[in-house]
C-alpha cells in the first residue's frame, strides 16, 4: 500500500508527516537535521532519498540526506564553495531539485551546484555568469540577510537537461543544456519599479510547471501564466484579493487548475482580513474562487512562504501548505476542505509531498 | 598536547567525536587539520574559504580570542565556541 510522505523544511530542522493514500490521519516525525535551519527539503523518488538544503549560523551550508525515509541522516558540503579567488561567499543553500540521484542545489550568492552521487559530493554547475542582472547581484546592498540567491529550481517534466532557475529580485532563467547557457524568461511580466534591462529586474516568487507548455507563477506583482514555456507571460490577477503572495501549486492532471495564497503586500505579508484562504482557478486564471472550508476564518494572520505549498499526484490530488508560524494544513480533495495536520512546528520554509510505495 | 574543547553542536555530525580531546599541533589551523583527518568534513563546519574561522565560531587559546594562525604550545587550552545565535 502506498504511503503519503509530506516533507517539511523549517527554521529548526526537517519534519516528516506520514499517512496512507486516504490522507486523513497523519503521524509526525522529527525534528531531523539536528535542528539546522532548512530552507527547502525534497524527495527524489528515483533515488529514494530525502534531501534538505540547510544553513547553520554556526556551521555553514550543507545538504542533509536520508535514504531510509528519515531513519538516519548524513550531511555533506564537500564541493559547495566558490573558488576562493572569486571573492564570493555562500550564505545558504536555499533551493533544491532532485531526480534519479542527481541533485541541483541553488545557493546564495547566486549559483547552482550539482551532485551526481546522491548528495555525497558536489561541484559547481553554473553561476549564470554574464546573464543580464548578474553584474549587480553580488553587491552587498542586493544581498540582505534573508536573500535566497537562487530561490527556486524547477525541472522540466521530461528533459533533465532543461530547468528554470529564479534569481531572487532579478527574474526567471531557463536552460536547455544543463546550465551551459541560459535565457531570461520574463517577457510580459509586470514590474512597478524602474529597471535597467528590459529582460530582468522582475520579482518572481514561485514558478510551477503545469504540463508540457504551461507555466504559472506567483510574482511580487501579480499572478501570471505562460502557454509557451515561459517565453511570454500573461497576467491573471483579476479576481484575487491581492496581487502579492509567495506560494503556488499547479494541478497535476488539469492544466487549467492552479492554486495561490494571496497575502497583504505590506510588511505583514499575511492572509487578508485574518481569513486563511487558498484561491483556485479552474479556467487558467479567468476566474478565481476562495477555498476556506476547514481553514481558520478569524484572527488567522498567517503567511505562507514561496516553497511552502505543494500538491500530490493522486487521482484526486491533495494540497498542503505550511505557515511561517508553524501550522501545516492539508486537503485530500483538491482544496475543497482542509484540516490542520500539525499545529506547533517551527516556522515553515518548504512543504513537498511524495507518494512512496 | 593542547587541550581542545569543542562545541556540542558538532558531536551529532561526526561519529565518535568527543567533546574534549588532546591534540599535538603548532597552531589552531593545524589542530583543525588534524580533526579533519580523523573526521572528514569537520573543517567545513568551523572554517570558510579564505580560509578563516566562520563568523560565529569563536576560538579562544588560553582565554584569549584566537585566529587560525594563533600558535599553540603543549599546555594550551583551546575552546571552540559556537557563539551568538538567536532563538
Amino acid at each position: 500500500m502506498s504511503k503519503t510522505l509530506v516533507i517539511v523544511g523549517t527554521r529548526k530542522g526537517c519534519f516528516l508527516l506520514e499517512s496512507d493514500a486516504d490522507r486523513r490521519k497523519w503521524a509526525v516525525r522529527g525534528p531531523f537535521c539536528e535542528g539546522w535551519p532548512v530552507y527547502h527539503a525534497v524527495y527524489d523518488a528515483g533515488g529514494g532519498t530525502i534531501y534538505a538544503a540547510a544553513a547553520s549560523e554556526w556551521h555553514g551550508t550543507a545538504v542533509w540526506r536520508s535514504s531510509d525515509l528519515g531513519e538516519t541522516w548524513a550531511l555533506s558540503s564537500e564541493g559547495i564553495a566558490y573558488d576562493e579567488s572569486a571573492g564570493r561567499k555562500i550564505s545558504k543553500a536555499s533551493s533544491l531539485a532532485a531526480r534519479n540521484g542527481r541533485v541541483l542545489v541553488g545557493v546564495e550568492a547566486p549559483g547552482i551546484f550539482e551532485s551526481t552521487d546522491g548528495g555525497e559530493t558536489f561541484s559547481l554547475l553554473t553561476t549564470l555568469a554574464g546573464q543580464p542582472g548578474s553584474e549587480g547581484w553580488d553587491k552587498p546592498e542586493n544581498q540582505p540577510p534573508g536573500h535566497l540567491g537562487i530561490s527556486s529550481l524547477t525541472f522540466d517534466a521530461k528533459n533533465d537537461s532543461r530547468f528554470w532557475a529564479i534569481v531572487q529580485g532579478v527574474g526567471a532563467f531557463e536552460t536547455t543544456d544543463d546550465g551551459a547557457t541560459w535565457t531570461p524568461r520574463n517577457r510580459g511580466l509586470r514590474a512597478d519599479w524602474p529597471r535597467e534591462d528590459e529582460e530582468v529586474g522582475f520579482c518572481v516568487h514561485r514558478l510551477v510547471r503545469s504540463d508540457d507548455t504551461r507555466l504559472y507563477q506567483q510574482n511580487h506583482v501579480g499572478m501570471h501564466r505562460s502557454d509557451d514555456d515561459g517565453h511570454t507571460w500573461t497576467e491573471i490577477t483579476e479576481g484575487l484579493p491581492t496581487e502579492f503572495g509567495f506560494a503556488a501549486a499547479a494541478h497535476p492532471h488539469d492544466r487549467d487548475t492552479f492554486y495561490v495564497v494571496p497575502l497583504d503586500p505590506g510588511h505583514g505579508r499575511t492572509m487578508p482580513d485574518g481569513r486563511a484562504t487558498v484561491w483556485q482557478t479552474r479556467d487558467a486564471g479567468s476566474s478565481w474562487r476562495a477555498l476556506r472550508k476547514g481553514l481558520p476564518q478569524e484572527d488567522a494572520h498567517i503567511g505562507v512562504l514561496r516553497s511552502a505549498m505543494t500538491i500530490d499526484a493522486y487521482d484526486t490530488p491533495g494540497l498542503y501548505f505550511g505557515t511561517s508560524t508553524g501550522q501545516l494544513f492539508a486537503s485530500n480533495d483538491e482544496g475543497e476542505s482542509w484540516s490542520e495536520i500539525a499545529s506547533y512546528l517551527p516556522p515553515i520554509s518548504s512543504v513537498e509531498v511524495a507518494i512512496v510505495d | 598536547m593542547a587541550d581542545v574543547h569543542l562545541p556540542s553542536t558538532l558531536m551529532p555530525l561526526f561519529s565518535g567525536l568527543p567533546r574534549r580531546l588532546d591534540i599535538e599541533a603548532a597552531t589552531v589551523n593545524d589542530a583543525i587539520a588534524q580533526l579533519e583527518h580523523t573526521w572528514p568534513g569537520l573543517r567545513d563546519r568551523l572554517c570558510e574559504p579564505g580560509p578563516s574561522l566562520r563568523t560565529h565560531i569563536h576560538v579562544y587559546v588560553d582565554r584569549e580570542r584566537a585566529t587560525l594562525a594563533t600558535p599553540l604550545d603543549e599546555r594550551s587550552r583551546v575552546d571552540v565556541i559556537a557563539a551568538i545565535s538567536g532563538g
